[in-house]
């Protein structure tokens, strides 16, 4: 077997002015080689301009996700072994403006993120005495939502976030759900005007992409699903009771 | 939005495809499984059509039946069945997980979810078939 | 986008959902029977008789009405997605929702009027 591999990288660069192009680098294709150790052999040894986020090298930080063959992944997670023998295409993610080569502009999906509120709501002014306790139950509602690491995946993998970039998207109201099934949180309305409008959970139509590459198996799809039933209800209960509140 | 400056010059913001779907398999099983809806309403109209001959006379629905029997029928009304086949199996994979996850608000293996539907589509299924054939 | 009007679509969704189980349940023994299995003559169809005390009988007037209605709606909601997502024609999503649901209202119409004229 050949011992090194061809890894074939999206260039981009503004300040020339220029369109996107790939260029190829023959990396060192070692067993233990993730394809984000590939892209710093190339950093360190080929070409210091190629621009790419990462940070921690263990699928916590959630920043090197990238389009490898095309695919949503992180890089970090993903052996070069895999694509051997090669060539491997490494792309920016899908649906993101690029900023330069690999890196995308997070700045919607930040924007969107904040609009769900993913964080504890109280509407009274509760003032815990000592730690909010939990049943393991209470816990379990909300858990595996909880794992999200802002990866974005999800939203290169869903076709629809790339046909209306007002879609709200899969990570944030996975995030969003996640906060109204906590027992300890009371936000519930206010995400629901943001979230059940068209642009929240209505444009999905269950492409289903965005839990397939979810590295952390959180299932944005599911969750989705799921608040459209809460927004279900919540509907037929105002347009039962208009004057309720509720 | 930043207002971009000399100092960040634009970004490059990728078109999609418009045959995105052809770009993966789980893509197009989804159009496919979309494009069920279609089938669906052609079925519906083709039942209409079915009343409105069983209504007016025998000779009617006679000429309806001769209609299903041409070739070109048979073989969209397979394509059909294909249809809402695919419909059915993505649907109870899909639909009951969601509903049993809102219900027990924890997670449930997938085979206690979806296994139920199963059994009610072939109970349906039996009983049906019974009656259209005119056994019952 | 902000805090703004909560979309209406449950209306619409909570009837397609129905209608995705009775297609699911119901629709492919229908279309195996009527469309390939009695025209090819594979199994014997009931005659015209048959048929029409069987679509008479006040269960199998509710059933179809049910069928349908759901159907047509299940179709509409459905067709209107494809549209604007795998034909990408989101800037005519007023006149694609118009034409989906609007048929869908007609089929159900239509639907009633046969069911009580049989």
């Amino acid at each position: 077997m050949s011992d090194t591999i061809i890894l074939e990288v999206a260039r981009f660069n503004p300040e020339d002015g220029g369109e996107p192009s790939y260029q190829s680098f023959e990396v060192p294709l070692r067993p233990d080689w993730m394809v984000l150790d590939g892209l710093n052999h190339i950093k360190d040894q080929l070409d210091g301009s190629l621009a790419f986020r990462w940070s921690c090298r263990m699928g916590i930080c959630g920043s090197c996700g990238m389009m490898v063959n095309g695919v949503p992944t992180l890089t970090c997670e993903t052996l070069l072994m895999n694509y051997a023998p090669g060539p491997v295409r490494v792309a920016p993610l899908d649906h993101f403006p690029v900023v330069k080569d690999l890196v995308v502009d997070l700045d919607d999906f930040l924007a969107k993120l904040q609009k769900v509120r993913p964080w504890v709501v109280r509407k009274d002014d509760f003032k815990p005495a000592r730690e909010f306790m939990q049943s393991p139950a209470q816990l379990e509602a909300f858990h595996q939502f909880s794992l999200c690491i802002n990866c974005t995946l999800c939203y290169a993998a869903c076709p629809v976030s790339g046909l209306d970039p007002d879609f709200i998207g899969p990570a944030a109201i996975a995030l969003a759900h996640r906060y109204n099934l906590d027992s300890r949180d009371q936000g519930i309305e206010d995400r629901l005007d943001i979230v059940s409008q068209h642009e929240g959970i209505w444009d999905c139509t269950v492409v289903g992409e965005c839990s397939v590459v979810c590295p952390k198996h959180v299932d944005p799809s599911l969750a989705i699903q799921q608040f459209k039933l809460t927004a279900t209800k919540e509907w037929f209960k105002s347009f039962l009771l208009p004057r309720g509140k509720h | 939005m930043p207002q971009y400056t000399q100092y960040q010059p634009k970004e490059h913001r990728p078109k999609m495809s418009a045959y995105w779907y052809l770009d993966n398999w789980h893509y197009l099983r989804y159009a496919l499984r979309e494009s069920s809806s279609f089938f669906v309403a052609y079925f519906c109209v083709l039942t209409l059509v079915q009343l409105a001959a069983l209504g007016t006379n025998a000779t009617r629905y006679a000429r309806f039946e001769a209609f299903m029997a041409h070739p070109a029928m048979i073989i969209v009304n397979a394509i059909a069945l294909a249809f809402f086949l695919l419909h059915a199996i993505t649907w109870f994979n899909l639909v009951p997980r969601v509903m049993m996850r809102q219900i027990l608000a924890r997670p449930t293996p997938d085979i206690i979810s979806s296994a139920p539907n199963y059994l009610v589509w072939f109970g349906a299924t039996i009983i049906l078939a019974l009656f259209i054939t005119g056994v019952l | 986008m902000s805090a703004g009007k909560r979309s209406n679509e449950p209306i619409v969704w909570i009837l397609f959902g129905m209608g995705g189980f009775l297609v699911a349940f119901f629709l492919p023994v229908h279309v195996l029977f009527y469309g390939l299995l009695f025209p090819a003559g594979m199994v014997h169809a009931p005659s015209y008789q048959q048929t029409l005390a069987l679509v008479r009988h006040p269960l199998a007037r509710v059933y179809l009405f049910a069928l349908l209605t759901f159907c047509f709606f299940h179709a509409a909601h459905r067709m209107r997605s494809t549209m604007l997502d795998v034909l990408n024609l989101r800037h005519l999503n007023t006149v694609i929702a118009f034409l989906c649901y609007g048929g869908a209202l007609v089929g159900t119409v239509f639907t009633v009027w046969l069911l009580m004229t049989v």
